[in-house]
Order: C-alpha cells, then structure tokens, then sequence
C-alpha cells in the first residue's frame, strides 16, 4: 500500500481550476438559440379534486405555450419505485405543491405574472399532515391504509429479553424535515426533435434515473432520449429525484413548442416544491441489564414519506438497518413504517433515514445511562458491536473494528474527561452553561442487501489516441470529488500520472450506467469497478507486447498511442459482481445489509447561554474508520461539510409548515450555518482497510451527517440536566423546557422504573 | 428579475468591468447580476437566492463587497467592478484562487465565486485576519458543502502567501 503513488494523495481537483476561476458551466450558464423558459403552476390546496382552470384575462396567452396533462405523449407519472407520482396534475391533488400546468415563453420576466393569472378552482377533500393523523386512518389519502411501505427486522426472543429485564427503558425521539439548500437551485434544459429525439442536460445525480423517467413520460426507445449532467451546484441527495420531474416539464414544454426550453427555479419554489428529509418519530423500548448491557429491544421507526412513494421504501429500509446503532443486539425487533401524508413528497438526503433513526438511538443511550446511574460512556462500551458479532439483522461482522479502541482515542481527542469534570464543577454558578456529549455510530456503504446486484453497474476505461486513458462513468460529481477520485483510482491501476487519466462528462449516450451517484457507494463500489476495468487495459497492453512488465508512466502513454493506431480506441469494460459472502434475504430483512459500514465515534462541546437559551458548538471532534483514504483533503472536506449540515439539522434548521406547503421557503428564515455558527471542526481517520473497495475504501460521503445531531443533543442535555428527544432544537424549545422544568423542580420521566 | 415595468426605457450605462469599459443599454432598475451574466456574459457570477441571503452573486462595485442581485444596474453606473473572471491574471491564478484550489476551499463550486470575492474584499481591508475575522468577513456568503474549515485554511494560507 505504501507504494501507492497517486492514491492517498491530495492531487488537484480535477475541475477545480474551472470551479475558481468562474468559467465552469451550470445549467443557468447554458443557453441555446431561440430557447423559451418554462415555469410551473402548482395547486395551492393540500388536497382536493380540480373542478376548472382559467386563464386570466391580463395575460395575452397567445405568446405562451401551455401543457397540461393532456399533452403527455407517454404515461403521466414520473417513474422511479412505484408510478404513482403524476408528472401533472390532471383531477385529484394530493399536496400544496402539484404542478397542474406548464407555460413557457421568449421573456422570462414575464412567466411570474402570468403563473398568477391563472385561477384553479377545486372541490377539496380533508388532508392529513401528521405521521399520528396518517396512522388514525380517518382519510385513506394513499392505497388503502394510507402506508408506503413496512419492514419487520426481528432477531431471537425479545419477550424473554423483557421478562430478564431490569429495568426497560422506553422513550420517544422525533426530527424534523430538513432542506438540502445546495446553493444551485434545479435546473433542467430540454430540446426534441422528431428525428434525433429527446436532449435534456442539468444539474441532477442520476442521469439514468432521468433517462428512465423520460422513456416512460414520452414513450420513446432508449437511444432517443438523451441525459447530459452539467456541473451541479451541490445535490446532497435533493437532485437524486427531483430532477425527473424538472427534466420531464422541461420536455413536455420543448416537444409542445418545438424549441429548447430552459426551467431554473427560484430558491422559494425549489425549497417548497422539492424534497426535503423525511421527519421521523422513534419510539425505543429497550430492556436493559442493571450493569447496563442491552438484553433486547423493539424500536418503532416511522417516517413521514410525503404525498407520494418516490424513494420513500428505499429511505425506510436505511433508517430501519441502522436503527440499533453500532450495538449488539442480543434480541430485537424493529418494525419500520412510512406513512403517506398531503406534504410534498419527502426524499434523499444524505444520510438517507439513517441520521434519523440513528439519532433516537444515540439520545436513547444516554437516556438508558441516565436511567441507570451510569456514564454515557461505559453504556456504549458495554454493548458495542464486536467482530464475529451479529448486527440486527444478523450479518456477522467481519471488519476488524474496536469501537472501544475508536471511543478511547476519540475522548482523548477531545479531552473529554477532564472537561467533563471542569463543566460539572463551573456549571452550578455560570450563565453560560457547558456540556459535553459523544455519539457513536455507523453507516452501511452502497446499496442495501441486494441492491447493488440490482443496479448491476457497467463502467468502462477506454484508450484515447493521444495515450491517455479515459474513464467513462454515469457517476457524477456534485462536489463530493467524484471525477477527482475515480481518476486517481484508474492512474494508480495503470501506473500512469494522474494527468493522463480523463474522465467523459455523464451523457447517457456516451457512458455506461455505473448507477446513480449516491448511498456512499462511488468509492467504493463504483471506483472498485474502475480498478478492475484499468486493469484490463494493462492486461491488453502487456499481451499485445507493447508494454514491458516494467514501464515508466511514458512507456504506457507511448503503447497506448501505438495500441490505438492500430487497433483503434479499446474500451475496457467492468460489470458489478457481488462477493461470495455477501447474502441477503429480502424476505425476512436478514442477512448482510451492507458490504461494509464505517464506524465512527463524534465529541461535540456546547455552551448554552441561559440570557438567549442559544447554543453554541465549541468544538467537534470526528473521529472515524472508513477503510483507506484515498484523497486526505476531500475526504476531510466530506467530513467537515456532513458536520456542519448536521449542525443545522440539529439546532437551526426547522421547516414551517403551513397545511403541507413550507412556509418559511426562503434562506432569510429558513436558517443553515454560516461562517461564523462553524466550531473547529476536527477530523480524525483510522485506517483499517476493506476488500470491497478500491485501494481499501469504503464509503464516506454520508457518515458524517449521523453523529453531529445526536452528540450535540447530547452535550445540550449534559449542560441542563433535561433530556431533549426532538430535533430542530431551537431556543425557544430550550426555553419553554427550561421554564416547564423549574416549575416542576423535576426532570420529565419518560423512563420505565425496575421491574 | 421580476417586477420590471413594462414602460421604463432602456438607457445606456457605462461600466469599467474587470478593467475593461464597457457600455451596456439597459433598464435601470435591472439587476446588475443580469446584466453581467446576460448581457456582458460574464456567468462566473452566480444566483443562489435572489434576495441577498447566500452571497454567490457577490461582486466588487468600486472595491466594495456587494451581492449584485441587490444593485440595480444603475448604481453601477461610472463603478469599477470586479467579477471573478477579473482576478486571475494571463492564466496565473490569484492567490485566493489557487489556496481555495489547494485546501479544498471549493467542492461544488457554485458559492466559490461570491466567496472567493468576500476572500479578496476582507483580505484588501484586514491583510493579516484573525480567524475571527475570516469567520466574521465571510459570514455573508453561505456554502452547504464545505463546512467552512476549508475555506478558512485557504484564506489564511493566502494571506500568508501575502495576497491582497
């Protein structure tokens, strides 16, 4: 490993230069001869049955084109999981948010004005917005129980594990919708034309998710529809599927119109009408031995999924597996549910349900600590997962991780116990009260159980005429470093520079699909089939005797010149295949989840200031083991920016909804931190290696977004000496507990006592 | 972009845009983000919200920090302004452009512009900024990706460096 030359190395971003000297290319920098731009009328009611539409009288509408459900070619529903999603509205309306009809026109100026003059009149019907209204079915709004999608995880005797109890320890944790706010809103470009088909290019994650969307929007073959990701201002899993609905209205405006159609949205309607992360509720009921270990459990994970399916099962399914946290669960029962509601639906968001349920875990550890008198630190120990133990779904862990060696080095880091004692000491008389709380937790890299046979993603290298490589992916780069570091995985395989290796930009018609570009499996699995398929360009070169056994990275250039010359460009391609040891039972939820989890222990210090009941974070110290690091400075800058993302998740940033519509659409108050809310965030890697990754990686992109919120919730209630169990944590929340709390003299019980 | 009036006139208003003069013909109340992206087709400069919150449109207007989704283009009238296509020099980078390259200051890209000018404002006032200062200066420019730490690195990294 040490021989490696590229990898492990922070070599220059590969669009880096572009990225500061302003001249890489967004979908709003794009235009086109005689583009029209679109817009989207919405419903304004959370539910009801559309009786007439009208268009006003101030609009001369002549110079618009209009779409409406009508004038879809193909199926009226933007198709992922389920086809339950209509790409328009035609009768029933399920959320505040239902696009009903389209217009587009040469001055984009003009379209705001004429959005509102359309009137829509509706006969409504009663709507639901809470998980408990969902549950109570008084109106079935989605199949006939109003539920997405349930799983049942259940491992030995968990009645037994109850009556051996000595104390059962059972609460409540909630979190709140939370907005991806990448900077660059969505976008989306489209062009038809009856001879060459379909062209859309934007700002999106999956290009083959898109292309499949559009096939079954507007009925055409493959090869006449065409995706074309463009430099993305940042997704964090909120371009994963929206963009199907974008790049669908964009199509049905070009094909109506006959000229390209650009669709941008302004920050309100991109943060209203797009996906956010699901809210959550997490209902623990845990039975607990008085040394502290985890004799058994059931969890009761529920997730809000919105009006419709979307990824909604798959999101569930994540939060589900990493319900019971890095521990060992002798027994257990966790029972997942997704419930429809009349909000806009729900999606991905990096973490993917798993910072949900990971937080109610995490709370729930320092609860059952308090409950029984004993330190947040010595529960964890006692009941983490060891190699040759079993997960909740009982995968055996194979990784040689030592979680009690990982929470060492973490308080050590963040001189936990010293700072514990000083807190405790000054607290009593301080206004300014401090905490300290810890988080450990992990996260599954790739597909779940069988997913990743399922995508059964191709990737090619091929030669280039110049003696270059050239990697050929549909995995995308949204800041994450994607095409940075599936390059530097194909030069070290081929001994060659980093300079030599290119990469195409995602076309559907030029690259394989390699899958969509999320659930932390880029690295790892994507970059895994890099690997393989740069070495059999090697292969090929030293067979055809071009190259010697031994060659310098110009001897490779010069035999792939020679190679193309001859036989033309060779294109190398590699198909996903999955390891012996790797089985699932999709049935009964059991078996092995995840090829491999990274493992990570979190130390957040806060300070609360009883005059504004605000929270500071005073330091974050993340430690974790991701296999190998192939690039120290993105990888930092993954880590870094999942933290502050969990900060704001955490204390800042809370969705106001209004009768399923959010009202607080706009960066003034729906607030994300900045600059200055940002503590020393340090991040620390172990390195442990994988077989399933590249050069020994393992995924990294979501693991961040799980700890911050639990070990900050941790350190608040450290400070108080009041259990929080929902999140956003505001401080009006802080203060009403506080104020409920001094009339009571009593900290709430949630706990069960001893049996 | 929204709320123009239909009956305003157009009229021709000069600018010196990264060093070059330059005369546009347009609304006055027009936003001078639209103006450089649209008409002088400068489009390093970038809309996040339109309303003055994110700070991607920033720009310098006469060496001063503005978001230009906030300025109509009249005030712009006679003002140097410098986009990010005016920093770099014959293909050489700015010192800021190169320590956000080096530290990984920029992931997306989409703030990097707006922030790489709040970089070159708080350095041309505070050559030598505390960490404070970093955080304080560029605490109207918002980035999701980036957690900050690597922009702060970059930004003491160039003023070592001595860039201004």
């Amino acid at each position: 490993m040490s021989n490696d030359r590229i990898v492990g190395k922070s070599v220059p971003r590969l669009e880096g230069r572009d990225k500061v000297t302003g001249t890489s290319r967004y979908v709003d920098d794009m235009e086109l001869p005689g583009m029209l731009y679109g817009a989207t009328v919405r419903s304004r009611i959370p539910r009801g049955k559309i009786k007439s539409i009208n268009f006003g009288p101030a609009v001369n509408w002549d110079e618009f084109v209009v779409v409406t459900a009508k004038d879809i070619p193909g199926k009226n529903c933007i198709t992922l999981i389920g086809e339950d999603q209509p790409c328009l509205a035609q009768e029933l309306i399920n959320h505040p948010e239902e696009p009903i009809l389209l217009l587009a026109h040469p001055d984009r100026n003009l379209l705001a004005k004429a959005v509102e003059a359309v009137s829509i009149e509706y006969d409504p019907l009663t709507p639901i917005f809470t998980i408990e209204d969902s549950e109570k079915l008084s109106e079935i709004i989605w199949g006939t129980d109003n539920i997405f999608k349930s799983y049942l995880v259940e491992k030995g005797d968990v009645e037994s594990a109850f009556k051996n109890a000595d104390y059962i320890v059972e609460a409540e944790y909630t979190t709140g919708a939370q907005e991806q706010l990448y900077i660059e809103n969505n976008g989306m470009i489209a062009v038809f034309d009856s001879q060459q088909g379909l062209t859309v290019w934007g700002s999106l994650q999956c290009p083959y998710y898109v292309h499949k969307a559009l096939m079954e929007l507007c009925g055409l073959p493959e090869d006449r529809v065409r995706v074309v990701q463009l430099e993305t201002g940042g997704a964090f899993g909120g371009k994963e599927e929206y963009p199907s609905m974008l790049a669908a209205h964009a199509t049905l405006l070009a094909i109506k119109s006959g000229k390209p159609v650009k669709i941008v949205y302004d920050r309100m309607e991109d943060m209203a009408a797009t996906t956010k992360r699901h809210p959550s509720r997490t209902r623990h009921r845990t039975a607990v031995s008085k040394e502290g270990k985890i004799l058994g459990g059931e969890i009761e994970f529920t997730i809000d999924g919105g009006a419709y399916k979307t990824l909604t099962p798959v999101v569930l399914s994540r939060g589900a597996l990493h319900a019971g946290g890095p521990y060992y669960w002798p027994n257990v029962r966790i029972r997942a549910k997704a419930v429809a509601t009349n909000a806009p639906p729900h999606g991905a968001f990096r973490g993917f349900g798993a910072p949900q349920s990971l937080f109610a875990m995490e709370r729930h550890m320092d609860f059952i600590a308090q409950t029984l008198g004993i330190s947040p630190i010595e529960v964890r120990r006692q009941n983490f997962l060891k190699p040759g133990q079993t997960t909740t779904t009982e995968q055996v862990v194979q990784e040689k991780i030592d979680l009690g060696k990982l929470l060492d080095r973490a308080l050590e880091l963040a001189d936990y116990p010293a700072k514990k004692k000083t807190f405790a000491k000054e607290n009593s008389s301080a206004n300014r009260k401090k905490g300290i709380g810890i988080a450990a937790f992990l996260h599954g890299a790739g597909f779940t159980g069988s997913g990743e046979r399922y995508l059964n993603s191709l990737v090619g290298v091929e030669t280039c005429s110049d003696g270059t490589v050239k990697v050929l992916v549909s995995s995308t780069e949204f800041g994450q470093g994607t095409k940075t570091v599936l390059c530097q995985i194909a030069a070290e395989a081929l001994g060659v520079r980093y300079e030599d290796v290119g990469i195409a930009q995602p076309d559907t018609q030029k690259v394989p699909n390699s899958g969509p570009t999320v659930a932390s499996r880029t690295i790892m699995v994507v970059g895994k089939l890099v690997h393989s398929a740069a070495l059999a360009i090697l292969q090929t070169l030293k067979s055809s005797g071009l190259l010697a056994e031994v060659y310098s990275p110009e001897e490779f250039r010069a035999a792939c010149r020679q190679h193309v010359a001859r036989k033309g460009v060779f294109r190398s391609l590699a198909r996903y295949q999955q390891a012996d040891n790797i089985s699932w039972d999709e049935e009964n939820y059991r078996g092995a989840a995840y090829a491999a989890f990274a493992w990570a222990v979190y130390v957040a210090e806060v300070t609360v200031d009883l005059t504004s009941y605000s929270v500071t974070v005073d330091d974050f110290v993340c430690l974790q083991e991701v296999g190998r690091v192939l690039h120290p400075v993105l990888a930092a800058g993954q880590i870094i920016g999942g933290v502050a993302q969990g900060i704001g998740f955490a204390l800042y940033e809370k969705v106001i909804w209004d009768k399923g519509r959010m009202k607080n659409g706009q960066m003034t108050n729906y607030i994300m931190p900045t600059s200055a809310d940002i503590p020393p965030i340090r991040v620390f890697f172990e390195e442990l290696g994988n077989v399933h990754g590249a050069f020994g990686a393992k995924g990294i992109g979501e693991l961040p977004m799980d700890g911050p919120a639990p070990a900050i919730v941790n350190a608040i209630t450290d400070a108080l000496g009041i259990s929080f169990n929902s999140i956003p944590l505001l401080p009006e929340d802080i203060f009403e507990a506080l104020t409920a709390n001094a009339s009571h003299e009593t900290m709430p019980a949630l706990a069960g006592s001893k049996q | 972009m929204t709320g123009l009036s239909q009956t305003a006139t157009k009229s021709d208003i000069p600018m010196i845009v990264n060093g070059k003069a330059v005369t546009v013909r347009a609304f006055p109340m027009e936003r001078l983000l639209d103006v450089l992206r649209i008409q002088i087709g400068l489009t390093g400069t970038k809309e996040g919200c339109g309303e003055g919150e994110c700070g991607s449109c920033s720009v310098l207007l006469d060496g001063v920090l503005v978001n230009s989704c906030l300025i109509a283009v009249l005030q712009a009238s006679g003002a140097h302004i410098t986009t990010i296509e005016g920093l770099a020099t014959d293909k050489r980078l700015h010192a800021l452009q190169q320590a956000f390259l080096d530290c990984g200051g920029a992931q997306c890209g989409i703030c990097t512009p707006g922030m790489i000018l709040a970089a070159v404002h708080l350095l041309n006032k505070i050559p030598q900024p505390t960490s404070a200062d970093i955080r304080e200066g560029l605490s109207g420019n918002l980035c999701r990706c980036t957690g900050y730490m690597q922009i702060f690195e970059a930004v003491a990294d160039a003023a070592r460096r001595g860039a201004q």
